[in-house]
């Protein structure tokens, strides 16, 4: 391993700054967090990616002292904080509705946790500038919330988070309310930030393309339960369930059976009249297992003849072409119904382009473009 | 057109409910007293025509208002008005506040329950209700019967007709005024504002005075003035509860238009009570004002 990557996770001596020992956070008879473990180290910037509802909020909650486990241990830098009062946690939190005093300007804003620190004077001034240098929003100090943009007011809450200098930042959906042009520019902005002060960052979002841009690690959540923990790489290239193959960006899922015909290939039989696929998996199956084939739809190739040398190919016809400008995406069937999807850059121009509906076309993939998933 | 008669519509209000009135009480105050129907001169004759316009304004003088200042009684009444509204004010914030936090602090499920609970005295006559004090705090009343039961007291306090009995009632009756405006600002404060101030460092009692109470400060204001600009001409409560040692403006009027059978007096007044009410009323507006503001 090349020791220039940033890889605490990989690291068996490194000591994690946050450490889940099987939380549970139950709410009445509803079980949010389900006897969770989860590593987060410092300097990382993690992301808890899942649906409305999958308890990624609680998790954040629970780390800013707003919610108590109902069972386990939650470890900062070693310590339970368990104990902790919200107002004692060297954590600090930017809320979704970036929840600014509106009764306060934004210097006065940005300066309201270190005044609570009595913080003498010069310092604070030092610090607040600094902070508002670091957010550029040297221009809007004295206005009051309601009198600057919403992507103002996002540097607003970020700036006051992160005055205190926490070890831990916790960010829940801070670009949730962003349109999508500002949100890409302040995801960059929010790294950048997150690399200069060296803070840990959590990132709560149900936006996986927010977190497969911001975080180094991605924990992909569903029902109190981590689905997948892992780099943003690995998710979307090696997702280890359908649920998060199917989470994280477009895929086609095709069910059938196993048969083992080498080491770590497989023959998989999935439909009446077509011929079989051939995929490598690490993972073992057992001949007439029942499994999943994940493929992405930017490794199936189109082409209007077979493909001498494909080792996976199927006919069909073009049903619907989605052209999303840079890609498009072809929703080919096949003779049996299925629909499989092919993307393609739209490298010339669209008048140009090779098919269209009701052409019969080839797909074809490589025999390693697929992910083998058990059921 | 039709806007015309829309932006009409609260010009003749104002003007038939309130500018018509309050013409015809400051005349009154500009006439004299005389035994008759009704019982002041002069009255406007307009059979007489241009003469009869001049001689009716020739009558009118600031006698009353002189009068006014000559008897002491009056600016005693209307500054022992405007203290007792200033303290029933602020016993009725303190006693509101907590009430109004309660209850935006409350379950959902509860809160229109609590919320009907405040407004259900309004469905009983105001007046019964004041009747019903006197007999609670009368000598002989449910307050001092449960006390001496209790042992807490030797002999019955007394209570009814001193001034204590009239902040009771004050902040009893307009207890619902106070509430519901401070309630209304609560219950808009968005939860995550306290809990913000908690994550940076507030102790829940720094974060109710920094955030809760400056974010509230439109409805304390607001229940504040709707309490104090109504208390300073009150009537009833001192009358009935205050005994003849409350001296209240709102009391003298009443007996100046009813005993006395002194209109032009008691216009005179009423007039000034109103131009002392004019400044909170202002005040009043321009809170209101900066809230709805501050909202868009």
């Amino acid at each position: 391993m090349n020791s220039t990557v940033f890889a605490p996770w990989d690291d068996p001596q490194a000591k994690p700054l946050i450490q889940f020992k099987n939380v549970t956070k139950r709410f009445g008879g509803f079980t949010a967090i389900d006897n969770l473990s989860l590593d987060i180290f410092e300097r990382e910037f993690f992301a808890l990616l899942g649906p409305s509802g999958c308890g990624k909020t609680t998790m954040m909650r629970m780390l800013a002292g707003f919610e108590q486990p109902s069972e386990g241990t939650i470890l900062l830098s070693g310590q339970d904080i368990a104990p902790v009062p919200p107002n004692k946690r060297a954590v600090n939190m930017m809320f979704q509705s970036y929840a600014l005093f509106p009764h306060l300007n934004v210097w006065d804003n940005i300066a309201f946790g270190l005044r609570r620190d009595n913080m003498p004077k010069h310092d604070l001034e030092d610090r607040v500038e600094e902070m508002l240098r670091l957010t550029r929003l040297e221009k809007f100090a004295r206005r009051k919330p309601h009198q600057i943009s919403g992507g103002q007011r996002q540097r607003v809450a970020l700036a006051r988070s992160l005055a205190k200098a926490p070890k831990l930042l916790l960010l829940d959906e801070p670009l949730g309310a962003l349109d999508k042009k500002l949100r890409q520019d302040t995801q960059f902005e929010l790294m950048d930030i997150q690399e200069k002060t060296g803070t840990t960052f959590v990132i709560v979002t149900h936006d996986q393309e927010e977190a497969m841009t911001v975080a180094s690690r991605v924990a992909v959540m569903d029902q109190g339960k981590l689905m997948q923990v892992a780099t943003p790489d690995r998710i979307y290239e090696n997702p280890n369930s359908v649920y998060v193959a199917d989470f994280i960006g477009d895929v086609n899922i095709i069910q059938g059976r196993a048969t083992s015909t080498g080491e770590d290939t497989y023959r998989i039989d999935w439909a009446e009249g077509q011929p079989p696929l051939t995929a490598t998996s690490a993972n073992h199956f057992s001949d007439g297992q029942t499994c999943h084939l994940a493929i992405r739809p930017e490794k199936v190739t189109i082409s209007a003849e077979r493909p001498a040398d494909a080792v996976n190919a199927v006919q069909g016809k073009v049903h619907d072409i989605a052209y999303l400008g840079n890609l498009s995406t072809y929703y080919v069937e096949l003779s049996n119904g299925i629909i499989i999807k092919a993307q393609t850059a739209n490298t010339r121009r669209i008048s140009r382009r090779s098919f269209t509906w009701e052409d019969p076309v080839w797909l074809s993939w490589t025999a390693t473009a697929a992910v083998l998933l058990a059921d | 057109m039709r806007r015309a008669v829309l932006i009409a519509i609260p010009y003749v209000w104002l003007l038939a409910l309130f500018l018509v009135p309050f013409f015809i009480v400051l005349k009154i105050s500009l006439s004299d007293i005389a035994l008759a129907i009704p019982p002041y001169t002069p009255t406007l004759d307009l059979s007489q025509g241009w003469a009869g316009i001049k001689e009716f304004f020739s009558q009118l003088d600031f006698e009353n208002f002189v009068w006014l200042t000559e008897d002491d009684l009056y600016w005693k009444a209307y500054l022992s008005s405007v203290k007792i509204a200033l303290i029933a004010t602020a016993l009725t914030l303190l006693v509101g506040y907590p009430i109004a936090y309660g209850m935006a602090r409350a379950p959902e499920e509860w809160r229109p329950t609590l919320m009907m609970l405040v407004i259900l005295p309004f469905w009983t006559s105001f007046l019964i209700r004041v009747y019903a004090w006197m007999g609670i705090l009368s000598n002989e009343g449910y307050l001092n019967q449960f006390l001496l039961w209790t042992g807490i007291i030797s002999t019955p306090l007394t209570i009814l007709n001193t001034q204590t009995a009239v902040y009771i009632g004050i902040v009893y009756t307009y207890l619902p005024f106070m509430i519901l405006p401070i309630y209304a600002a609560l219950d808009r404060l968005d939860g995550s504002l306290i809990e913000a101030a908690e994550d940076l460092g507030c102790s829940r009692t720094q974060a109710f005075w920094l955030v809760t109470i400056p974010l509230s400060r439109p409805g304390i204001i607001a229940g504040c003035f709707l309490v104090m600009i109504p208390v300073i001409g009150e009537f009833v409560i001192p009358s009935l509860l205050g005994g003849s040692g409350t001296l209240m403006i709102g009391k003298v009027l009443w007996e100046e238009f009813f005993s006395n059978r002194d209109w032009p007096v008691a216009s005179a007044v009423a007039v000034i009570l109103l131009l002392i009410l004019v400044i909170p009323i202002v005040l009043f507006q321009r809170n209101q004002q900066k809230q709805a503001e501050a909202e868009q």
